[in-house]
């Protein structure tokens, strides 16, 4: 017999007051200021911003900060003041084409208008850790050259001049672009509306999914047409003033991937796409929304869906790590009363199997 | 027409000083405007307020819109004691320099305030930004890839 109580509120006062003590650390240590976490650890930050799905990186280095590192439980608190805020409106598409480029490279093409710039790259360092960086390491400014002011096209648009690949993506006229603020998710879903829940999807969830179709599991053979970093003017239209308000710049991480495809009954062979956008520098995360974008399009090209990656409903259901790890983690709370109801239909159960036995055995033996 | 033809003018400023203003850094808007020392008699109408903007983009780069994610906006309406109305709209939360480019808003509007926060303010931020994108573009520059071709056997 199980009774309800109540209690429990002092030990999580206390326990609370413990993961403050614990967040901090060792009082001897210099606390960590928002500014270091926001310079020194941006990538990180660029993180909770793509996946909280608010661009803010003061917010984003705070709330690292609160969580003690544990980005998926900042990209949490992220969401939750999200919820806190009115909404203005909707921004102007952003132009991508009118980017300050920070970093750009294509695997199609060497020679390409605005060339191949690697910018602030990972790619081809050595992996090595450097002891230096235990202290305080004096580093050097960069190195500059005087930069062209040609704009830089998208590959996109070279490849399109010989009508060899597929348009940038159309949806039908006048469409509203679907939001998973507003509406709830419904299945199938439109392309644009998937976009939106992939920007915001976890990272390692759909590096993973991208990686299975590298390896076979609905497999689309993509190039990087091309990858680009760098800041973005945002315009907002208001009521108030006739004109679009300039609000400021944001980075952003853009990936084209260009795919093979042999072509169907409806469309003749030729490259197809898929479209990543992300928020701050994140090329990882850019690549895989690529790739998924492109593989959950199997149905529009009239392609066999036999692989996770391209089951909409299973990648765009699972994509979400604060939907995720809230279900998951909901398990360790208390479940006494389920678990004493199992408990005593296990007992029941068990007791049925045996009186059925015995039954059986009494039979036998007369 | 002439006085269409100079509200559109109006706007073009207005439009011109509000992409200096949200691209410069608050310390130097800060600085500058303080600087400047104009005692301004402007009421605050709405805000500051913070919310959220949703941005867009565009599947493929120039295709159908879809949405992005948000950002946090503020914004501020000011008016001046002689009735033009200013309006502000920056990302992030920093109600001060929201409140000081609202203030610039409605000053521009007067064809005196203009030509001095141009030659004074927005001319020097407007450099500042230049500057900082310069170099940028160029630090970017210096890790352009430059390919040489290695020829091989006889022509």
């Amino acid at each position: 017999m199980y009774v309800a109580v109540k209690g429990g509120e002092a030990a999580i006062s206390n326990a609370h007051r413990l993961l403050a003590d614990r967040r901090r650390g060792d009082r001897d240590v210099p606390d960590l200021r928002i500014d270091q976490i926001a310079e020194q650890l941006s990538v990180g930050v660029d993180r909770v911003m793509a996946e909280g799905s608010l661009y803010d990186k003061e917010l984003a280095a705070l709330a690292i900060k609160q969580a003690r590192g544990d980005l998926i439980e900042a990209i949490f608190l992220v969401r939750a003041y999200r919820t806190t805020l009115p909404r203005f409106g909707y921004t102007q598409p952003i132009d991508t084409e009118d980017m300050l480029v920070e970093r750009r490279v294509s695997a199609t093409y060497k020679d390409l208008p605005g060339g191949q710039l690697l910018g602030p790259t990972f790619d081809y360092t050595h992996r090595l850790l450097d002891p230096e960086l235990a202290h305080d390491k004096q580093v050097d400014k960069p190195v500059t050259r005087e930069g062209e002011h040609e704009k830089v096209v998208r590959v996109s648009s070279i490849l399109a001049q010989e009508g060899l690949i597929e348009a940038d993506g159309e949806m039908p006229e006048g469409r509203v672009p679907g939001d998973i603020t507003r509406d709830p998710m419904e299945f199938p879903m439109e392309r644009d509306t998937r976009l939106q829940a992939l920007a915001r999807g976890d990272e390692g969830f759909l590096l993973a999914l991208a990686y299975s179709t590298q390896r076979g599991y609905g497999m689309n053979h993509p190039f990087v047409g091309e990858v680009r970093i760098g800041e973005v003017e945002l315009e907002f239209e208001v009521p108030e003033i006739d004109f679009a308000i300039p609000l400021g710049t944001v980075q952003v991480t853009e990936c084209q991937m260009v795919n093979k495809f042999k072509g169907s009954a409806k469309v003749p062979p030729q490259f197809t796409r898929g479209y990543g956008l992300v928020f701050g520098q994140s090329e990882r995360k850019a690549m895989a929304m690529a790739l998924c974008d492109r593989a959950l399009r199997a149905g529009e090209l009239g392609e066999d869906r036999t692989a996770p990656a391209q089951d909409e409903e299973f990648v765009i259901s699972h994509a979400d790590n604060v939907q995720a790890t809230g279900f998951v983690e909901h398990l360790k709370l208390p479940h006494y009363v389920d678990f004493q109801a199992e408990l005593e239909l296990v007992r029941k159960m068990r007791a049925e199997q045996a009186k059925a036995a015995s039954d059986a055995f009494d039979l036998a033996a007369e | 027409m002439s006085g269409s033809a100079a509200g559109s003018e109006v706007q073009a400023r207005r439009q011109d000083a509000m992409r200096v203003l949200a691209n410069a850094s608050a310390d130097e808007l800060r600085q500058i405007y303080a600087d400047m020392g104009m005692s301004v008699e402007a009421s605050v109408l709405r805000g500051p307020e913070t919310g959220l903007v949703t941005l867009r983009g565009r599947m493929g780069g120039g295709g159908a819109a879809f949405n992005v994610g948000e950002a946090t906006v503020t914004r501020v309406t000011v008016r001046l004691a002689t009735g033009e109305v200013g309006h502000a709209y920056h990302l992030g939360r920093d109600a001060e320099r929201v409140r000081i480019a609202a203030t610039i808003d409605a000053l521009i509007q007067q064809d005196g305030n203009a030509q001095r926060i141009e030659r004074e303010l927005l001319g020097p931020l407007r450099q500042r930004n230049a500057s900082r994108s310069k170099r940028k573009r160029d630090e970017t520059a210096a890790t352009r890839v430059d390919f040489f071709t290695m020829v091989r056997g006889e022509h």
